[in-house]
């Protein structure tokens, strides 16, 4: 350590193949403090994020299946968690069978079917989607709702990503 | 690329410079810091165990923090800190440098408690610097006393159990305050929690603010010199400026520390024994951390000499006049005209400190 104050500026003699001293030590020290960052900086990310990728992972599911008594009465729906998020399975009046993401596309809130009223609706901003296909018809919702795939098979409702 | 875009980029760092110091005064605290200086003698080295145990107080806040964010006191401690130790990624480095930076800060502490003793760097006017740094080591030390339970694995339960005995043995008193601080007549999860809420948020608001005051005074009185340098005249004594060399030196110390304190976290990892059961009997060998096995050597020997209660209440009494006196040495030593006292002081920091590391060697060897 420098135990004088004197200054090695761009005009001192330190100058070697247009590096300076002052230029060199500055960039080594900036080089360093970033490797200490990341190697402070990465553990600690690991750590608080070791939750999140878990729950990632979990989210990942491509596929799932639901006994077949769960299958909500004609004309109702069926709340269920679809990896970490929910869906909602819904069992029209008609007989069909459809399926979406529960999460609405505008900020994240989860929907409701209200067969009352024909659709699904959000109540945080009061965005709407068309009850049988999940577009978004009313309100701030940008994109539709996603659909899963619906398939009754061996005493087993079969729901997957589209 | 060259001169011109770094000239521009050093006019851009210039002109937000000076717009944070326009409203913040930055070149008057640089300009403030720049005046201060630190005297340079063959013990300078003593001045940076301060700083060093600063920093380590600061990586107790920042892994104390992180280990918040997954523990969970009560019936669930030992089960939260399996999770962290063995299935939250990296949170066994976590613990691991929140535990051996516990044991570093309280090593630390000591070594800048004997310096400023041997420096004599108590005397007038830094009386108050004394009295609020044993303060801080008093709290150092039931942070560790209260952190160590916190995982209740099968060595936390008994230290505390064995600890707790301790004041048990007050007359009168001693037995209430024991069931309070418990929370029972046992060690439960009843106990956890509230040793959690000493340690995560008592204690850190008290020793916070006793610790800004610490340092408000260190800042006020500046650096103590020894005698020996105090003796000199002034134009044999040098100086350098606190900022930007000192600071610098400071800092250096600040990053070995850190790599002394990432090579034990990581090499050495702190281990998580089996979950406390009440009813099964203590392992062979217990005993407690190094920082309270000079206390623990004391009691072990007067019980011997002086068996039953006797022994325990002979013992905690001399560490009470002992500390005591310790705390009142800057009323005795004043200064060097009173040359006797000036002795007696040093001889007693003498004993002190070989007394501390005979019993605790002592205490390892019976262990």
């Amino acid at each position: 350590m420098a135990k004088t104050n004197k200054k090695h500026g761009p005009e001192s003699s330190g100058e070697v193949n247009g590096t300076t001293r002052r230029a060199f030590v500055k960039t080594g020290f900036t080089i360093v403090s970033a490797c200490y960052a990341g190697a402070i900086g990465y553990p600690i990310y690991r750590y608080l994020a070791t939750p999140a990728s878990r729950a990632a992972a979990l989210g990942a599911i491509k596929e799932m299946s639901l006994p077949e008594h769960d299958m909500p009465p004609a004309g109702s729906a069926l709340r269920f968690m679809f990896g970490s998020r929910p869906a909602l399975l819904i069992h029209h009046a008609d007989g069909t069978k459809v399926c979406f993401d529960a999460v609405c596309t505008h900020l994240g809130c989860t929907v409701e079917f209200q067969p009352s009223e024909a659709r699904i609706h959000c109540a945080c901003h009061g965005g709407t989607y068309d009850m049988k296909t999940g577009k978004n018809i009313a309100g701030p919702p940008p994109k539709p709702l996603a659909q899963y795939n619906v398939e009754i098979a061996n005493g087993q409702i079969n729901i997957s990503r589209a | 690329m060259g001169k011109s875009t770094s000239l521009v980029r050093d006019a851009a760092e210039s002109r937000m410079y000076e717009w944070v110091d326009e409203r913040l005064g930055l070149d008057e605290i640089i300009e403030f810091a720049s005046k201060k200086d630190v005297p340079q003698h063959r013990h300078s080295f003593w001045y940076y165990w301060g700083g060093i145990t600063l920093f380590l107080f600061l990586v107790q806040l920042v892994s104390g923090i992180l280990l918040l964010v997954y523990y969970r006191p009560g019936a669930e401690a030992y089960d939260s800190v399996r999770q962290i130790t063995y299935d939250i990624e990296f949170g066994w480095l976590v613990r691991s440098a929140h535990s051996w930076s516990a044991n570093l800060m309280v090593l630390a502490a000591f070594v800048h408690m004997f310096s400023v003793f041997f420096m004599k760097a108590y005397r007038k006017p830094r009386e108050f610097g004394w009295w609020s740094g044993l303060a801080l080591l008093g709290m150092t030390m039931v942070f560790g006393f209260s952190g160590y339970l916190l995982p209740m694995d099968e060595l936390a339960f008994f230290a505390t159990k064995v600890g707790l005995e301790i004041p048990a043995s007050i007359p009168g008193v001693g037995a209430v305050i024991v069931t309070l601080v418990q929370g029972g007549d046992n060690v439960t999860s009843v106990t956890i929690q509230r040793f959690f809420a000493l340690h995560v948020v008592i204690l850190p608001l008290l020793f916070i603010g006793t610790l800004a005051f610490h340092l408000w005074l260190v800042q006020r009185h500046g650096n103590a010199v020894p005698p020996g340098e105090e003796s000199k005249p002034e134009s044999e004594r040098r100086t350098i400026p606190f900022f930007p060399n000192f600071f610098a030196k400071d800092l250096a110390m600040w990053l070995m520390t850190l790599n002394v304190l990432a090579i034990l976290a990581s090499l050495y990892p702190w281990q998580l024994g089996v979950q406390a059961d009440p009813a099964a009997p203590a392992p062979e060998g217990i005993h407690p951390e190094w920082y309270f096995m000079s206390q623990f050597q004391v009691l072990k020997v007067f019980g011997r000499w002086f068996p039953g209660v006797t022994g325990e209440i002979v013992g905690i009494l001399l560490f009470t006049v002992g500390g005591l006196m310790w705390a009142l040495i800057p009323l005795y030593d004043k200064d060097n005209r009173l040359a006797m006292r000036a002795r007696n002081a040093t001889w007693f920091g003498f004993a002190a400190l070989i007394g501390l590391i005979v019993l605790t060697i002592w205490g390892y060897a019976e262990v």
